[in-house]
């Protein structure tokens, strides 16, 4: 039986150098990917703080927990933190800095300096952020929508704008990274098509962070300097036009809800098959489909603004092309429901969060399918069938696939294993918080309650109750991994190089991996995922 | 001499790279990529200039017709040249000439220089003249009808912010090509290692390219129209 | 570790000034035809000369035509994006007017 301070003896990269200059000087891509677990868990608590501060608000209808002017403000700093500061750098910057050389093969990515700076660069970020925050808040919403931002606002618009634009910065290096490693890092014999999925779909939203992001920056950078010198090309009291800066906005901002699921797309990819013992149905479709949502993400933008004054012609346009952009989703669903059809399944941990992603992802985007539509968009824009449809596919997906990822190469990273019975306990609460949060909100928002109101009608009260209800159970199945996983780190039962049976490069080398990842250069001659062919005996955890 | 060479080479070969031809390409690949967000940074502008121009293209004549012809086309010769001297700087590395490339990156330094000083000029005429947005913005066309002042004053932000973000650029080039030197000088860059050179390059040429699109955007919209 | 020869080959220095007088040369005419009114088609003209110029300096000065076909398909995407952004946008503003015109 392992006691509980069991050291690993040999060289890893945990404990290849201690102190702290080599945590923060450090190059190599699997202390970075800690650095930023660290980072990113503190913003996912504060942002949850806003939300606990919403949620608390709008228990009783005439919100008077906060004022008005500050209800703005939690709603707007939610959603920046939240957006900004979580989603968007989760799985790429912590699984996908870990684990994308180990699947290719590579001793590190393309650049590693580049991969601290990206790092060095969100902090910087985070701290303007917070910053503008503390002393004071902004109240534009993470929106930002013209000329309240830029004339009427007497908040920190400009020092939140620019925590964004910095922050912005760390995504295209990242992206840049991802998409030079996976070009250029792959190991002999590790062709495109027998690349983990998770490495294709954190390939389409780095190509989506290298194309997107720079326009938000300079869009940000536009209201600053509006706000800041009077230049005005946004706002119509000097000629511009608001519909302009909402153009720009969302011409990022809707390739960002790409960035935000498709690595966690990929982390459901690389776990149902796992948990199937099946090789993914369909591959190449996945692969690709990956690649159409960052593609025809990028063409979607303006139905954000339907009811914002644009042209109906171009409201029928876009429309048109958001249906289109729920096919390669729908493919993906498809294929890994086909995946586990017939398959071996084992329900750990893992298995257990992907099942939730499938299902409320699922729903979630066919809400969207109804958003997409301009006649049923017209009322229910700006309502609360808004905010149950894109938190349904961001935390009922995204943050779901965060964790279920988190729980798959937590024995990796570690080289330790959570307790399944807590682990299996804080999934369920998270699916039943969830659910109870954020489904009366479809209903709320149908039968009219409007979002970003810090009081409502009394008539919706019941259904208020229930979401924050919901939302405390939520709180609570996010606070447990957090505690189990911290207490595995020191009386976790060790993991062995591949508890799972996984097939994968990085389940080739111990766990946790030594600095340099590969003795030697890897050749690979084996398809992706090639389960029937896996040998036998391999070491199973804990027995 | 030729085994330093391949020495300083060896010394440059990062742990992860199997040999300096993988190294040299990604490090390419990685400033193209980088280069292409760029693009798009800029590109959020050129698509503002776009919808503007569109709806107040008399407004954005009359503006054009108080641009400084000379000094834009000065600047854009300018520019050319530097990027004259940016590319047999990149020649003269592949070829090991060490003091060559130093020669031509101070050359190209000037260049930047004197872009910034005509600027600079340009600038200081337009502030002088009222075509600064804001409170204390005025304009008197030329020539032509009358056009609303804000819609002026909107082809004058875009001015100012397009090309002032351009210059910015510039001062970043002039600091990389500096550091560049300064590396070259300490002896890390040879015939078989010049990856350094290379995209500091790639960077300047971009620099010369976006001023290619901004010069005809701001300074030649027609010296005919609006007449 | 060996050290490679450098790839690439070297460019002759008449193509590099040849290339320069080009481009001074677009830049010339392309001030010279904004005396010219030719109505809609200056705009045109001069992002024709403005995108010689700039393929000029991308293919030559950036050595985008001995790069690999990545490098290629790289410089173009930021031109495809660009223009998806640049003619998205613009369907609305242009399509704005058409409905008040129905009435």
């Amino acid at each position: 039986m392992a006691t509980a301070v069991q050291t690993v003896e040999r060289e890893n990269y945990l404990n290849s150098n201690y102190g702290i200059k080599s945590w923060l000087l450090t190059t190599d891509h699997k202390r970075i990917a800690m650095l930023y677990l660290v980072s990113i868990t503190a913003m996912f608590w504060i942002g949850g703080f806003f939300a606990m501060m919403i949620r608390l608000n709008l228990l009783t209808p005439s919100g008077e927990l906060v004022t008005a002017d500050t209800y703005n403000k939690l709603f707007s700093m939610h959603g920046i933190i939240m957006v900004f500061f979580f989603l968007i750098p989760s799985v790429p910057a912590v699984i996908g800095n870990f684990v994308i050389p180990l699947m290719v093969g590579a001793k590190d990515l393309a650049f590693p300096r580049v991969n601290l700076l990206s790092w060095y660069v969100y902090m910087l970020g985070a701290c303007v952020e917070l910053t503008a925050m503390v002393t004071g808040g902004v109240d534009t919403g993470w929106t930002f929508y013209t000329p309240f931002s830029t004339t009427y606002s007497n908040t920190h618009v400009i020092g939140a704008a620019l925590g964004i634009f910095i922050a912005g910065f760390s995504s295209i290096l990242t992206g840049l990274n991802f998409i030079v490693t996976i070009h250029r890092m792959r190991a002999p014999g590790m062709t495109w098509r027998r690349l983990p999925l998770f490495c294709w779909s954190n390939y389409a939203a780095a190509l989506i962070m290298v194309l997107g992001t720079p326009v938000i920056a300079i869009t940000l950078l536009l209201v600053a300097v509006e706000r800041g010198l009077g230049i005005g090309i946004f706002n119509p009291q000097l000629g511009g036009d608001p519909l302009l800066f909402q153009h720009l906005f969302w011409f990022y901002s809707h390739p960002a809800v790409y960035i935000m699921i498709l690595p966690g797309m990929g982390v459901i990819s690389e776990i149902v098959t796992c948990f199937s013992r099946k090789r993914v149905f369909g591959y190449e479709f996945v692969a690709l489909a990956s690649i159409a949502i960052a593609v025809l993400g990028f063409l979607v933008w303006a139905h954000h603004m339907f009811v914002a004054g644009i042209s109906v012609y171009a409201a029928l346009v876009f429309s048109m092309l958001s249906y289109l952009v729920a096919i390669p989703s729908a493919v993906k669903v498809f294929n890994w429901t086909a995946t586990m059809y017939k398959g071996s399944i084992r329900y750990d941990t893992p298995m257990l969060y992907a099942f939730g992603f499938i299902g409320l992802f699922t729903m979630g985007g066919l809400t969207g399918i109804f958003l997409a539509t301009l006649g049923i968009d017209v009322h229910v824009h700006d309502t609360y069938f808004v905010v149950a449809h894109f938190h349904y596919v961001m935390v009922g997906g995204m943050v779901m696939a965060y964790m279920a990822g988190l729980h798959f190469w937590w024995p990796k990273i570690t080289g330790r294993m959570y307790p399944e019975g807590w682990a299996k306990l804080s999934a369920l609460l998270v699916f039943v918080g969830f659910n109870t949060t954020f489904f009366p909100q479809f209903v709320l928002g149908y039968m009219g309650m409007p979002r970003r109101y810090h009081a409502y009608p009394p008539e919706f009260q019941v259904l208020n109750v229930l979401s924050t209800a919901g939302a405390s159970i939520l709180a609570v199945g996010y606070v447990l991994p957090m505690i189990y996983f911290l207490w595995s780190l020191r009386y976790g039962e060790p993991a062995p190089p591949n508890p799972w049976n996984a097939v994968g490069l990085e389940w080739m080398t111990p766990s946790p991996p030594p600095t340099h990842n590969f003795d030697e250069t890897p050749v690979v001659t084996w398809e992706a995922y090639d389960y029937e062919h896996q040998p036998q005996e391999e070491v199973t955890v804990g027995h | 001499m030729a085994t330093s060479d391949i020495q300083i080479a060896e010394h440059a070969l990062q742990h992860h790279f199997a040999d300096m031809e993988q190294q040299r390409e990604t490090a390419s690949f990685g400033m193209w990529a980088f280069l292409l967000t760029e693009v798009m940074f800029f590109g959020g502008m050129f698509c503002a200039y776009l919808v503007y121009r569109a709806a107040y293209y008399q407004a954005f004549v009359q503006g054009s017709q108080r641009m400084d012809l000379l000094a834009g086309a000065v600047n854009t010769a300018v520019l050319i040249c530097s990027s004259l001297t940016m590319a047999l700087a990149v020649r003269a590395a592949k070829m090991g000439k060490s003091k060559t490339v130093v020669t031509f990156l101070l050359i190209t330094i000037l260049f930047a220089f004197a872009f910034l000083v005509i600027k600079g000029f340009e600038y200081h005429g337009h502030w002088v003249d009222h075509q600064f947005p804001g409170p204390n913005f005025h304009f008197e066309p030329l020539k032509g009808p009358a056009v609303d002042p804000l819609h002026t004053e909107i082809f004058f932000s875009l001015y100012w912010v397009m090309t002032g973000l351009h210059a910015l650029h510039v001062i970043v080039g002039i600091m990389l090509i500096t550091w560049l030197v300064t590396v070259i000088l300490r002896g890390r860059v040879s015939a078989h290692y010049y990856n350094p050179v290379d995209t500091v390059g790639l960077y300047w040429h971009f620099v010369d390219l976006v001023w290619i699109y901004l010069f005809p955007l701001f300074y030649l919209i027609s010296k005919q129209h609006g007449s | 570790m060996a050290a490679p020869a450098h790839t690439g080959h070297i460019g002759s220095l008449k193509l590099y000034l040849g290339i320069w007088g080009l481009l001074l040369l677009l830049t010339f005419t392309t001030v010279m035809v904004a005396f010219v009114d030719l109505g809609p088609f200056n705009i045109v003209v001069a992002l024709v000369i403005a995108t010689i110029k700039g393929s000029l300096v991308a293919l030559f000065f950036m050595h985008l035509r001995e790069s690999s076909k990545m490098t290629m398909i790289v410089a173009v995407a930021s031109l495809f994006w660009l223009f998806i952004l640049l003619s998205l946008t613009m369907t609305d503003y242009v399509s704005r007017a058409w409905s008040t015109r129905l009435h």
